[in-house]
């Protein structure tokens, strides 16, 4: 089993420095909009949430959690023509979520990255989808299909990328 | 009570920012923001991130155009030589259709007919997307300073792709571009026109990324490969640019058809856009000088009506004594609206060949005539001759 139950203690927390915390969002948003438009298949990854997630275990805090997402969400919100929000409550809640997680167990492994992600993105996608319809009054359909397969990308990426930006942490 | 706020602290914060973004979600969705003034958070992002998008795009644009226009110039003779055919032959189109247009215009002039004219276009590079396949827009590299405005159509050579929604560059320090919403969003609306039967509808985007035509009775006769243009009722879109073609025709709920649309621009694949910055209104006009009247139009297209040949006296004589009837105009077979047709020979087919020119010169036998309009009397005066033409309208 990759989760293992860890003590407040065995824990460990990470904090990221000024520039890694702006500019990977930043970079993240960045590439969402400016790939999909070329490579179209690129729109069923969400490199903002991977990002929320993985900074939001890394720090192991319910606020600084729920803030990143709040921010990084909101910041997609206005890439787009919809209300601003949408993405911000979805996002709100992954932080948290993800957040509260890390503090219990430890998801540093790549099992457990990726059922972390496979997990959070139903839960992002199940916000979106109560806000967008019940809020904006957005015609949105369920697909299973669809949805399965984008977690499962989601996943995968996300095993690669939070590789990747496990150079950027520094112990506190 | 301090005791309680420290242990519930996290959930109490995590509901107050819920409950902020629901609220200004609230805000925005009663206020309908689309048309309302931009939000400060968009610029921020669109600050942040179009420069970016603008640069890489630049780069990639500059780097393929040396490689193209200097060094990868393989087949371009061959092509040159098929671009020579090609135009020889939309030469020969041109002719046909720019007769087709002139009596176009004459018609519309007499039923009052004010068109939209495309008066000025701007091109523009596409350089980045949502990122989000709920909202299907994206970002040019053109914005307010540019002379973009809300509301303006985009197009490309295939046909339409959108509007513009949201400008920014209007700000100091502010990154000059505009958002397009795609007309495979949802939320996007066009008025349009099936090219056949003139069947009106309105052109929306689905959940799925699909374009549908909607409004359009259950009861009317759309098949699969019907062109789909613009109806001009949207203020938006010029009357008359290709959409796309319909691709699938269901029964859709109530009593209307579901009847979806292929676009003609690849909406997936947007490199370059044109936006369609200046549009004129105004009635057609044509060559000719003085007032039209319905009586010369009519004469001039049916076949029946020759010209007044210039002929000597004797030769006056001799056509009276064969027979042609002095009395006022017959119909044949008793049809006052048939007509008869007949193809312009490839020597009328010039630019600027007069109607009056192309008009056959014996079509009927002597005696028989289409024309159900009453001759004029013989009394009224010889027609001015015709000015020389003046410039067509673009």
């Amino acid at each position: 089993m990759p989760i293992t139950y860890t003590s407040q203690e065995q824990v460990e927390v990470y904090r990221f420095g000024l520039p890694t915390a702006i500019l990977v969002p930043l970079i993240a948003l960045f590439l969402q909009a400016f790939v999909s438009l070329r490579l179209h298949f690129f729109s069923i990854f969400d490199l903002p949430l991977l990002v929320v997630i993985f900074f939001a275990v890394a720090r192991r805090s319910q606020i600084s959690g729920l803030a990143t997402g709040a921010v990084i969400g909101l910041l997609q919100d206005s890439l787009t023509h919809q209300p601003i929000g949408v993405y911000g409550i979805a996002k709100t809640v992954v932080g948290y979520g993800a957040s509260s997680l890390g503090v219990k167990l430890d998801v540093e492994n790549a099992g457990a990255r990726f059922l972390v992600t496979l997990f959070f993105y139903f839960v992002h996608e199940i916000v979106y989808f109560l806000v967008a319809r019940g809020m904006v009054g957005l015609t949105l359909q369920w697909s299973w299909a669809h949805e399965l397969m984008s977690a499962f990308s989601n996943a995968v990426l996300a095993v690669v990328l939070f590789a990747g930006l496990d150079r950027f942490k520094q112990r506190t | 009570m301090e005791s309680v706020f420290g242990r519930y602290r996290n959930i109490t914060i995590l509901v107050g920012v819920l409950f902020l973004q629901a609220l200004g979600l609230a805000v925005q969705v009663k206020r309908n923001t689309e048309s309302g003034p931009t939000r400060l958070i968009r610029v921020w992002t669109v600050n942040a991130v179009t420069p970016f998008e603008k640069a890489i795009v630049g780069f990639q644009n500059g780097s393929a155009g040396i490689w193209h226009n200097y060094f990868y110039l393989r087949g371009v003779r061959q092509e040159n030589r098929d671009l020579k055919a090609e135009i020889e032959r939309l030469r020969l189109a041109q002719v046909r259709l720019n007769e087709d247009a002139e009596q176009a215009r004459r018609l519309q002039i007499l039923l009052g007919f004010k068109e939209q004219f495309i008066a000025q276009t701007m091109a523009a590079q596409v350089i980045g997307s949502s990122g989000s396949e709920q909202s299907r827009s994206v970002y040019i590299d053109k914005g307010y300073r540019d002379g973009v405005r809300p509301d303006m159509a985009v197009i490309t050579a295939d046909g339409i792709v959108g509007k513009v929604l949201r400008v920014f560059g209007g700000r100091p320090f502010e990154a000059s571009t505009a958002e397009v919403l795609l007309i495979n969003d949802q939320s996007s609306g066009v008025g349009v026109i099936l090219e056949k039967s003139r069947l009106q509808g309105i052109l929306r985007g689905s959940v799925s990324g699909q374009v549908v035509m909607e409004k359009v009775m259950a009861d009317e006769e759309v098949k699969a490969g019907d062109r789909v243009l613009t109806s001009g009722g949207d203020q938006i879109f010029p009357k008359g640019f290709p959409v796309g073609t319909v691709t699938k025709v269901a029964s859709g709920s109530e009593l209307f058809l579901n009847i979806q649309v292929k676009p003609a621009a690849d909406l997936a694949k947007l490199e370059e856009v044109l936006i369609i910055t200046k549009t004129e209104v105004k009635e057609p006009s044509t060559n000719q000088a003085g007032p039209v009247r319905a009586v010369d139009i009519l004469a001039q297209r049916l076949p029946s009506v020759p010209d007044k040949p210039q002929l000597s006296p004797p030769e006056t004589a001799k056509s009276a004594e064969g027979g042609v009837n002095s009395k006022p105009a017959q119909t044949a077979g008793g049809s006052a609206t048939k007509t008869q047709t007949t193809s312009p020979t490839p020597a009328l087919l010039k630019p600027g060949a007069t109607a009056a020119t192309a008009k056959p010169a014996a079509s009927n036998p002597p005696g028989v005539t289409n024309n159900p309009i009453k001759p004029a009397p013989p009394n009224l005066p010889e027609p001015k001759p015709e000015p020389p033409p003046e410039d067509t309208p673009q």
